[in-house]
Formats: C-alpha cells, sequence, structure tokens
C-alpha cells in the first residue's frame, strides 16, 4: 500500500534522525562520554568539548522566555474567551495566530537591530547605575551595554512563543462545558472566580500541555537566539546582560565551517542533547493535551 | 421584605458587603491584567511589523530583484540570487513534500485510524511537527552532504521537503476526518472499491483543507532558515546547478544582518521585509481560501 508506506516513511524518519545523529555522535560520546554535560570546556584548539555552556543558555534563555509568556498568555487567553466582544474576538485571534507565522529570522533580525538597543540604553544601563556595587544584583546586570545576552534572547523568545501558548490556551478554554461556566455564573461568581475556579481546574492538563509546547519551541529555537545572544562561550558571570552561547546557536554558527573530527562530532552530540530534550517535552506536552481530550465530557 | 436580610445585623451586613468588594476588586485587577495582557501581544507585533515595513520599504528597489548579491561596501546589488534560490528550493521541497504528506494523511485518516502503525505515526508526526528545525539539517549533513563531501542545493530541498511533510500530514488528515462518514458510505454501497472512494469522493470534498495545508507548508519553509545553514550553504553567485551550493533568502538575510557593513544590513532588510510580506499573504490566502470553500 502506498498510503500505508508513507506512513512508514514518518515513522522510519525519526529513527533515522536519532541514529544519523548517534553514528555522528560518536566520536565525542566516546571521547567524553557522559561528562560532556557537565563540562564547560570548549576548545576547538585543543580538541577538549564540553557543552555546559550551551546547555545553560539553552534552558536559561527557555525558562526567562516561559516566565514571560505564561502569565502574558494566560492574559490573552482570558480576554480572548471571557471579555472580548464578539466582533473583536476574530480579529485578535488571527492577529496571534499571525504573530506565530511570523518567520524567525524576522524577530532575529529586529531583535538585534532594533531591540537590544533600546534595551541597553533604557533597562540595562539605569539597572547597572542603581546596582553598582550591589554584591549580587550586581553581578546579575553587569556586561558591556549593548544590550545582547541571555536576557535579550529570552525576551525575544518569549514573543515568539506567546502566540503558540495563547492559542492553545484559548482553545482549551473553549473546551470548558459552557453548561459548567453557566452554573458559576448563575452562583454569582465574577468572571475571575469562574476562570480560576471552574475553567483552569477543568482545563489544567492542557494548559500546561500548552505551556510545554510552547518551552519546546522556545528550546529548538535557533535563528532568534543566534542574533540576539551574543554567541561567546563563557559562564564566568552570572549576569543576564553578558553574551552567552546556546546548543542552537553554536551549531548555527559553527557547524559550516568546523573540521571534520571531534570538533564536528561535539557539535551533533550537542544536537542528540537538544532533540533529547524537546522529544521529551514535546512527548509530554502531547500526552497532557491527549489526557484532555479523553476526558470531554466527563465530570471533570 | 425577604425574611432572612431582617436576620442579619448591621455589622454581618456590613462584613458581607466588604466581602463583595473585595472580590469585586480582585475581579477588577485580574480582568485589568488580561486587558494589559492583550495589549503586550498586540504591541509587539504592531511594532515588529512597522519597523519591518518602514525599514524594509527603505530598503527596497528595483536593484534587489536584478542584481546579484554584492560585496560589503559596493554601491550596487541586489538579492535576485538568493530569492530565485528559495524559490526553487521551496518549490521543489513542496513538490517532493507534499505528496508523501497527502499519502500519509489518507492513511491515517482512512485506514489506519485505530491501528498501532496509525497511532504511532501520528504520534511521531506531532513531535516532528515541532521538533528543531536545525536538528533536522543536521540529519540531512550527515545522510547527504557528508555522503557526497559537498554542501548543496538538494541537501537543502531535502532538508525543506522533511519540514514539509509533518505539517501536510497533520492537515490532511484532520481535513480528511472533517468528512461525514455518510458520503463514504454511499459511494461504497454503490459498490466503488475503496481507492477510488478515497481518491474521486473524499480527497475531493476535503480538496479545500488539504491545500490550505499545503499553502501553510509553503509559508513555514519560506522564512526556514536554521535547516539550510549546512545543507544549502550559501552562493554569491546565480546558480541553477542543484548540486553546487545553492543561496537563499534567509540564510542571506542571516549573514547580512549580522555583519557591520551598512549595504549589506540595508538589503538585509529589504529581505526580511519580502519574507514577511510573503509570509503573511500565504497565510492570509490560505485563510480565505479555505473559508470561502467551507
Amino acid at each position: 500500500m502506498l498510503a500505508q508506506g508513507a506512513a512508514w516513511l514518518t515513522l522510519s524518519l525519526l529513527v533515522g534522525i536519532i541514529i544519523s545523529l548517534l553514528i555522528g555522535a560518536a566520536p565525542a560520546i566516546k571521547q567524553f562520554g557522559l561528562g560532556f554535560l557537565w563540562s564547560s570546556e570548549w576548545d576547538p584548539v585543543k580538541e577538549n568539548f564540553g557543552g555546559l555552556v550551551m546547555i545553560y543558555g539553552t534552558l536559561m534563555t527557555s525558562f526567562i522566555a516561559l516566565l514571560i509568556a505564561v502569565p502574558v498568555s494566560f492574559g490573552i487567553a482570558i480576554f480572548l474567551t471571557e471579555m472580548s466582544p464578539g466582533w473583536l474576538k476574530r480579529p485578535l485571534g488571527i492577529a496571534i495566530e499571525l504573530l506565530a507565522a511570523v518567520p524567525s529570522i524576522v524577530y532575529g533580525m529586529w531583535g538585534l537591530l532594533v531591540f537590544s538597543p533600546i534595551l541597553a540604553t533604557y533597562v540595562q544601563q539605569p539597572l547597572q547605575a542603581v546596582f553598582k556595587g550591589v554584591p549580587v544584583l550586581g553581578a546579575f546586570v553587569s556586561g558591556a551595554p549593548v544590550g545582547i545576552g541571555l536576557l535579550s534572547a529570552g525576551i525575544i523568545l518569549a514573543i515568539m512563543v506567546i502566540p503558540f501558548i495563547a492559542s492553545v490556551m484559548r482553545d482549551v478554554f473553549e473546551v470548558t462545558p459552557p453548561m459548567l461556566k453557566e452554573s458559576a455564573y448563575g452562583l454569582g461568581a465574577t468572571t475571575w472566580e469562574v476562570v480560576s475556579g471552574v475553567v483552569l481546574p477543568y482545563t489544567k492538563s492542557g494548559v500546561v500541555g500548552g505551556i510545554m509546547l510552547g518551552l519546546g519551541r522556545a528550546l529548538g529555537e535557533t535563528m532568534a537566539v543566534t542574533f540576539v545572544i551574543g554567541n561567546f562561550n563563557q559562564l564566568n558571570s552570572l549576569s543576564l546582560f553578558e553574551a552567552a552561547n546556546s546548543i542552537t546557536s553554536a551549531l548555527a554558527n559553527e557547524f559550516a565551517e568546523a573540521g571534520e573530527g571531534l570538533h564536528q562530532a561535539s557539535l551533533i552530540y550537542l544536537g542528540l542533547v537538544l532533540f533529547f530534550i524537546t522529544f521529551v517535552v514535546l512527548a509530554l506536552s502531547k500526552l497532557l493535551l491527549s489526557q484532555l481530550r479523553k476526558g470531554e465530557g466527563t465530570s471533570a | 421584605m425577604n425574611p432572612m436580610s431582617t436576620a442579619f445585623t448591621a455589622a454581618q451586613h456590613e462584613g458581607r458587603l466588604a466581602i463583595h468588594r473585595h472580590r469585586k476588586r480582585v475581579n477588577a485587577v485580574a480582568l485589568m491584567l488580561a486587558i494589559g495582557a492583550m495589549a503586550f501581544g498586540v504591541f509587539w507585533l504592531l511594532w515588529i511589523l512597522f519597523e519591518t515595513f518602514w525599514l524594509g520599504l527603505g530598503g527596497l528597489n528595483l536593484a534587489v530583484f536584478t542584481e546579484m548579491t554584492p560585496p560589503p561596501q559596493a554601491d550596487t546589488g541586489g538579492l535576485a540570487n538568493a530569492i530565485f534560490g528559495s524559490v526553487v528550493m521551496a518549490g521543489l521541497a513542496t513538490l517532493l513534500g507534499t505528496p508523501i504528506g497527502v499519502m500519509a494523511g489518507i492513511y491515517l485518516a482512512e485506514y489506519g485510524q485505530k491501528t498501532w502503525l496509525g497511532s504511532a505515526t501520528r504520534f511521531i508526526n506531532d513531535i516532528l511537527l515541532s521538533a528543531p528545525s536545525i536538528v533536522i539539517g543536521l540529519f540531512i549533513y550527515s545522510v547527504v552532504v557528508a555522503q557526497f563531501k559537498s554542501f548543496s542545493g538538494f541537501a537543502g530541498v531535502l532538508a525543506l521537503a522533511l519540514i514539509v511533510i509533518p505539517v501536510v500530514i497533520r492537515t490532511t488528515e484532520n481535513m480528511l476526518s472533517l468528512i461525514p462518514n455518510a458520503l463514504r458510505e454511499a459511494a461504497y454501497a454503490l459498490g466503488t472499491p475503496k481507492w477510488i472512494v478515497i481518491s474521486s469522493v473524499t480527497l475531493k470534498a476535503a480538496r479545500a483543507g488539504v491545500i490550505t495545508g499545503i499553502l501553510l507548508a509553503i509559508a513555514r519553509i519560506s522564512g526556514e532558515t536554521a535547516p539550510l545553514l549546512f545543507t544549502a550553504l550559501s552562493n554569491q553567485f546565480w546558480t541553477s546547478d542543484l548540486s553546487k551550493p545553492m543561496a537563499s533568502l534567509p540564510v542571506t538575510i542571516f549573514k547580512f544582518a549580522m555583519s557591520p557593513y551598512e549595504n549589506w544590513q540595508k538589503l538585509a532588510w529589504a529581505g526580511v521585509f519580502l519574507i514577511t510580506i510573503g509570509v503573511l499573504a500565504l497565510n492570509i490566502a490560505a485563510r480565505v481560501f479555505f473559508r470561502n470553500k467551507h
């Protein structure tokens, strides 16, 4: 069967990706083992590699992104499902979906050339002036005032994943049976009480699934991060404004130039780590979202 | 008067009113925050679109479409080879990925709803749909580029096709499962074999939806940069030879925007403008097309 063959092809695609990454990363895995994950050495000349800097960069930028994106998306979803007048619902929903369709390179370039200078002048420099000499907080905001680093990468990522999370949240909020909501309203509950006491408990797993979906996007995003993270392998300072590196930006910048051998194998190893993390996150999100669908129509 | 309310003392009444006021206050604050969040989201969209249009239109002229990518600090130059490369690679990737995607979508909706292969494919497909595209680039690098010892336009086409497939599978399956079963049963009752039922009844009825999916897939790959970085690489010159490195709009924008040269940055803005317009137009076209047919 041709159609069945196409289904098999899709399945084998995933297996193929994993196998090819494993083969490509084999020299690095043999050389560094699992210690690769917590060594921050990255020296192409001495051929000594460890992925901690990039893994930290990837996790940290995604964390910042979620910190901003989750509350904002939640607000957008509440607005779209409970508050928006009917005539505004569609255009705003479409606007959010179009925001999700804009290619990441547009966000990246905008972030580098428009956003980071503004961040440097109006946020970083005042913060540096205020926290000068303060031990911990001062370290968090140190760095050259160019607005490039973990924080701007996190903010750009947040802007990118807001539409994904918001549209999933909106969709799962709409799954809540109107009867439940109307009963609560009938008892005199306010809109906020209906959302926090009825809608949110009912759609809990869907909401978490949507957040995980956004996290998967943020972890694997390449271009938006590469533009603004600064691409510098360091972990000496905790500063959110210091240039750093992430798995994807290291791959984007170094892979084409890396000679065959340990350097390339280490980069593929990083890719494998990234694929593993996103696979777990996306699989979890899928399970949580399907759990909600199963619960539809039964008591919450 | 309600006999209940007369039973309250004035103090109890005051207490209840206080609770009521508190609840209303919490509600008002929460709703204000929701409105704020909505404004926050729309604000970024408008700002990004405004800058893209403003700076993009500034960099746009006829030379962008007719001249090759220039060396740094040249006076003239355009993006003709990059635009051509993008169109060729996105077109071929769509031609390659669409049939596979539609076929697998048909399998999921018509043959394998309940089989393990069906559910496994659906699960894997959802993961591939949001898997990091740079990993797809790594995959194609190791199976194509490393084997042939050369970056090539063809490798870029394959990488993009792998991104098309999951998008098309998802929409095809969704659209086919919207077709009412009565339609299938009516065709079967006439003695029609299954493959004809699918090809000339269900697929035909779901055509608008499937085409929408293909348009969305094209929109998705025309902005993809990461999978092209180490498959098609880039090329300063015009080439229609798929076995050579090939320029593409996103990769050229990446290179130009990161450079300190003013003429390159200007061209990068023009390129970003073209991509944004193209992708938004495809998305809107897909919506309009879908709505008109349904």
